[in-house]
């Protein structure tokens, strides 16, 4: 799908053993499939139906999501790391298009 | 008095509202829990664990003016260690279409199992946060969200 923008916030630096807030925002519809479009007809199902975020390729969180998300899915989590590295984000959409976004941190 | 399970309380408690407290005074047979399928769904994800009260926080508006936007928050008091940790966190919306709403996967690199995201509801419903530990242990919490134009 075209035009979804993935976003997400991640502290630049953290502490050895801190608690760190993430947030991501992805833009998309999370179309129910349940919704008359202005034709009347029903508006094919398209969401994004999972969510993961890795750091240095373990998982963090990953959520199987369902039309029950709202559009523009926001998520609010926490990591706690012990190393400098890598987060990597990926969504997954109904239609394949997968959507990813990553973000260094330095752990002192 | 043996420990009761939350699913179990909350059932008591919707039997004192509407037809089934109406069912309970008069004696007659009380009609099943309105949602069967959440129960099935808190059943398969507990794994033959009993759901018990605590260490699940579900943050949820008591009314929600608009269903297809509903902010929530759920946390689950753990350690996070490798030992010890929350390792799934399921949740549900029993007047949805599609009951179950997500399903949270943790680690110890979470830090701690918390999690902000908005959900929508389609009518007044209870809400459900069932949160399986590493042990298999089984937590819930549930929260009763009346909505007033629902969005599903």
């Amino acid at each position: 799908m075209d035009g979804v923008k993935p976003r997400v916030k991640v502290p630049a630096t953290a502490a050895k053993g801190e608690t760190i807030t993430i947030k991501t925002l992805v833009s998309h519809p999370m179309e129910s499939g349940r919704r008359k479009g202005p034709d009347g007809n029903i508006l094919p199902r398209q969401i994004i139906n999972k969510f993961s975020c890795e750091f240095n390729g373990q998982p963090v969180l990953a959520i199987d999501i369902s039309t029950g998300f709202s559009k523009d899915p926001f998520f609010e989590f926490t990591a706690r790391l012990e190393e400098s590295g890598t987060f990597k984000f990926t969504w997954v959409d109904d239609d394949g298009s997968v959507y990813t976004e990553e973000k260094a941190i330095t752990v002192n | 008095m043996p420990e009761k399970s939350i699913l179990q309380i909350s059932r008591r408690e919707a039997l004192a509202l509407g037809a089934a407290g109406a069912a309970l005074a008069l004696g007659l047979p009380t009609v099943a829990f309105a949602d069967g399928e959440a129960d099935a769904i808190v059943a398969e994800f507990a794994g033959g664990a009993t759901p018990q009260t605590g260490r699940v926080t579900l943050d949820a508006p008591a009314e929600a003016a608009d269903g297809s936007a509903v902010q929530i928050a759920i946390s689950v008091d753990s350690p996070m260690t490798a030992d010890d940790y929350v390792t799934s966190v399921v949740l549900i919306g029993e007047g949805n279409p599609v009951p179950k709403v997500g399903e949270f996967h943790f680690s110890p690199l979470s830090g701690s199992a918390q999690i902000s995201l908005r959900i929508r509801l389609a009518k007044t419903q209870r809400v459900l946060a069932v949160a399986r530990m590493k042990d298999g242990s089984v937590f819930m919490d549930v929260k009763t969200v009346k909505v007033a134009a629902g969005g599903c």
